[in-house]
């Protein structure tokens, strides 16, 4: 079975409790549709699990054929230089359809960030290498497309609809 | 034990384990496919209407081969795509992926421009599957060629290969375990 490499540090990006038993990393796509999709059944789930829960997100943005992706997750990276990587995470999913540069300028005014600072992140080399680092951890760790999960380490390939995934996450609960 | 039960059913991880011992089985049959360590079968395919690829002028590269079923096909289409994606990564481990199956240089042509794939698919088309023989890798029942992974060193020596279940989409992760395997030598 497919193991996440290397393991959920500091570094990444993380909701929830960090101590909580069941630990949820998602290899995601900005731009994916199927993401998009997965987006509200990741937040009904982190309502359902609460204390038993650690969200982890990675990038996986698929360029080719998303070409919106990868400057998407870069947004996330510059909101993050600014303490709101999860609030420009949930405005990109809710906003799929829009993910250009001008309109990802936009959204960092809508969740006030500093928009010179927020500019400057944007062509910040390191913030695109992270995204790119994100990117090759899911390839050796066995990511075949997005969403890919994994559930404490081991890559899920079961079905992610809401009522099978919650199910199944349950079991690791203490 | 009578000779004509099935295999078997051992752990996938097992199977990943074995297969530089070349053994690979598949959820129902045992399946011999070309011996790591052998000498990798050469072959002249079209790579475009006017272009052809032949394995041993790759030599001093290492060649990634993905024997996959069909073009347009989901599972085919997350495969490829994801490779696409991975060029990067793959060029700095000095590889080279190239996409098999049974199309034709013209499907392979039209697929290739609407996923916007930059890296060769070879038609192994006439005589059909041919190539996918020779490397012990052909659905006679289908008519196509299994979903198989070769990695092969710089000098043609066949040094990874790994069969997944046809609907599975195997990623990445066991090419990149091998080429790094590959740099530790």
């Amino acid at each position: 079975m497919a193991t996440l490499k290397p393991a959920v540090s500091s570094k990444d990006h993380m909701e929830g409790n960090t101590q909580a038993p069941i630990e949820l990393v998602e290899y995601g796509d900005y731009q994916c549709p199927h993401c998009g999709r997965a987006y509200p059944i990741i937040k009904n789930i982190q309502a359902a699990l609460g204390d038993q829960l650690k969200f982890v997100f990675r990038n996986f943005p698929l360029a080719e054929i998303h070409p919106n992706a990868t400057r998407a997750a870069i947004a996330t990276e510059a909101a993050a230089a600014q303490g709101k990587f999860w609030p420009m995470h949930d405005y990109l999913f809710e906003h799929q359809q829009r993910l250009d540069d001008e309109s990802l300028l936009r959204y960092a005014s809508h969740l006030r960030l500093d928009a010179a600072k927020f500019r400057d992140d944007m062509e910040n080399d390191a913030l695109a290498q992270k995204v790119e680092d994100d990117f090759e951890s899911g390839v050796r760790s066995g990511v075949n497309g997005t969403p890919s999960f994994f559930v404490n380490g081991q890559k899920y390939n079961g079905d992610w609809a809401e009522e099978p995934f919650l199910a199944y996450l349950k079991t690791h609960s203490k | 034990m009578p000779a004509t039960s099935a295999p078997p059913r051992l752990p996938r991880r097992f199977l990943r384990d074995r297969a530089d011992k070349y053994v690979n089985l598949n959820t129902t049959n045992t399946i011999i496919m070309i011996a790591t360590g052998t000498k990798a079968p050469d072959f002249s395919l079209s790579a475009t209407p006017d272009q052809k690829i032949e394995l041993s002028q790759l030599k001093g590269k290492r060649v990634i081969l993905a024997f996959y079923p069909a073009d347009w096909s989901p599972v085919c289409s997350d495969q490829m795509g994801l490779y696409n994606e991975m060029l990067k990564i793959f060029h700095k481990e000095n590889a080279e992926v190239i996409g098999i199956s049974v199309d034709s240089k013209w499907c392979h042509l039209a697929f290739s421009q609407d996923r916007k794939l930059h890296f060769p698919l070879l038609a192994d088309f006439e005589p059909k599957g041919a190539v996918a023989r020779a490397y012990d890798v052909y659905d006679e029942q289908l008519g196509e060629c299994k979903r198989a992974l070769f990695v092969i060193d710089e000098e043609g020596i066949i040094r990874w290969n790994y069969l997944s279940p046809v609907g599975m989409n195997p990623g990445a992760d066991g090419i990149l375990d091998a080429l790094e395997k590959m740099d530790k030598k």
